[in-house]
């Protein structure tokens, strides 16, 4: 397969299965200015998420259009790293996970905005911007709820210690970021993320979690059991009627 | 000068707008925090049955267009309650006359979501009424609900085309896709013509709203301003309006229709629709999963101003 296409792929996946997750908080969220971010930040993802598919598409040149590869690839064909398809959790969970995927994100967008690939790079100089957005919403979230109540404080702390465990996967580098020149090597990036979200974890007045044991395989396809479920649920009316339009 | 009540019914004579600092009777002020209220929990509750269809939305194209209605909604709410809160309650405590059932939301939203096209159907149907029943309010005598009601309008006119285009391509795509718009048209129709509320003659709250310029037509007029507006959209799609009485009289331009069964209206108010405990047990469990963050935000800030004090200090 074309390396781009993968490599694109990859980025799509995170950003859509991100984006899928995020939207489970509408209706649903502390109150009603959260729902309204949420859903910002849902909605910020899921653009993200459609150009790059629609651009990895391009690029393998077979005809598959976003809808093709969101509505139409089965499990193992998903790239997305598994901390983005983890179940939402509790408040605290959710807000953890955006502290570290969005951190992650803004420096791969640093990074790749100022890439050979005129299209990668158009997509990263947006959505750094978006994903700023979504780093000092999760900090001041983490900051309230790590340095509120008692009860948030532990949550939060739980919140970080679940999803810490999912986290080396965003910066495993592999043959293929290596080979592939517009690709950035998501193994430099790692050094300042921890020192990013470290930061705002002391400042939180949590601890760093400390698991050493870490997930992976969903870059190669190899996701959580709860993955298929998402799918299952994203896909089923596309699915149900092959070759409508909507 | 005039002062206090003689003020206000020169206003209201006039046309002219009433604003949070004016002197008004108190059953205006009660009328208004009961509307603008249940306006609002309206919209936040209406997130529940189309929040409904974000995951499993068709196309991303459509994902993210659901997304942004539903956000609008929750917007909306939000700039509601603000407004009811310049007629001096909170709007905490709104929530709480909401969640303990002490005040209503419309009864549109107590009907299930069951398949995609029920969001094609919930923009064309119910935001249509939704914009017959509130384009009326954006002259409503109190400024900021008028004011407010201007910029729902706008977004509210957006949603109602988006659920026009999907019944659209809905009705030009596969049979089962037409066949899914047709029932979804079967299911909404009536409930959205319950939306304007009772018939003329035993519509309890009309008359005094309309002499306070909170109100400026009866719910038949409405009723009959989206029939005539719907039935030649419906003709457009292609799919039928379900009733057999529906005939167009020429000379006016008007349709006259058959009532729908009122009986069921007040059934849902009361709480016997198929949706009604489902909403609120939703809406009660995120407001009740929620408290410890609010709880967490209130504490956080607490500290960072007795910090701010003592450094000041």
């Amino acid at each position: 397969m074309n390396d781009l296409f993968v490599y694109t792929l990859r980025l799509g996946d995170d950003a859509l299965i991100a984006a899928q997750r995020t939207a489970e908080w509408i209706a649903a969220a502390p109150q009603l200015e959260e729902d309204v971010a949420l859903g910002n930040i849902g909605l910020d993802q899921l653009g993200q998420a459609r150009t790059l598919l629609q651009y990895a598409g391009q690029v393998e040149g077979a005809g598959r259009s976003e809808d093709d590869l969101a509505y139409f690839r089965d499990e193992r064909d998903f790239l997305n790293v598994q901390l983005c398809e983890l179940p939402n959790g509790d408040f605290a969970q959710s807000i953890a996970r955006l502290l570290y995927f969005a951190t992650y994100q803004h420096l791969l967008y640093e990074e790749l905005r100022g890439c050979a690939d005129e299209t990668l790079a158009g997509v990263a100089g947006k959505a750094v911007k978006e994903v700023a957005y979504h780093v000092d919403h999760a900090t001041q979230w983490v900051l309230r709820l790590g340095d509120g109540t008692e009860e948030s404080h532990r949550r939060m702390q739980a919140g970080l210690d679940t999803m810490w465990p999912y986290t080396a996967e965003l910066f495993t580098s592999d043959a293929l970021v290596e080979r592939l020149e517009v690709a950035v090597d998501p193994s430099t990036l790692h050094d300042e993320w921890e020192r990013r979200v470290t930061q705002v974890i002391d400042e939180s007045t949590c601890a760093r979690p400390t698991s050493s044991y870490q997930h992976s395989g969903g870059r190669e396809g190899r996701h959580t059991e709860h993955f298929g479920f998402l799918l299952a649920e994203l896909q089923h009316v596309a699915r149900s009627h092959p070759g409508a339009s909507w | 000068m005039l002062a206090g009540m003689d003020s206000f019914q020169a206003t209201i004579e006039a046309d002219g707008r009433i604003e949070p600092r004016d002197a008004m009777p108190e059953g205006y002020r009660k009328t208004l925090i009961r509307q603008i209220a249940q306006h609002a929990h309206s919209e936040i509750i209406g997130m529940q049955p189309e929040g409904n269809w974000i995951s499993r939305a068709p196309s991303l194209r459509r994902k993210a267009i659901l997304m942004a209605k539903v956000q609008d909604e929750a917007g909306h709410g939000l700039y509601l309650y603000a407004a009811a809160e310049t007629l001096g309650v909170d709007r905490a405590d709104l929530l709480d006359l909401l969640h303990s059932g002490k005040q209503k939301y419309s009864s549109i939203f107590n009907y299930p979501t069951l398949t995609w096209a029920d969001i094609g159907a919930i923009g064309w149907l119910v935001d249509g009424a939704a914009i017959v029943n509130q384009v009326p309010l954006c002259r409503c005598s109190y400024g900021p609900y008028a004011r407010a009601m201007v910029r729902v309008c706008k977004e509210e006119s957006f949603h109602q085309r988006q659920g026009f285009e999907i019944l659209h391509t809905l009705c030009n795509g596969t049979e089962a896709q037409k066949a899914m718009a047709q029932d979804a048209l079967n299911r909404w129709w009536w409930p959205s013509l319950m939306m304007f509320g009772p018939p003329d003659a035993s519509s309890t709250h009309s008359e005094q709203s309309m002499a306070w310029g909170i109100k400026r037509h009866s719910n038949d007029e409405l009723r009959q301003r989206f029939v005539d507006m719907t039935v030649p959209q419906a003709d457009v799609l292609g799919i039928r309006v379900p009733d057999e009485g529906l005939t167009c009289d020429e000379e006016t331009g008007h349709y006259s229709f058959t009532e729908p069964d009122f009986t069921e209206l007040y059934e849902v108010v009361k709480g016997n629709g198929p949706c009604n405990q489902q909403r609120l047990a939703h809406r009660v469990k995120a407001h009740e999963d929620g408290a410890w963050v609010r709880e967490a935000a209130a504490a956080y800030a607490e500290k960072q101003a007795a910090k701010a004090q003592g450094s000041a200090a």
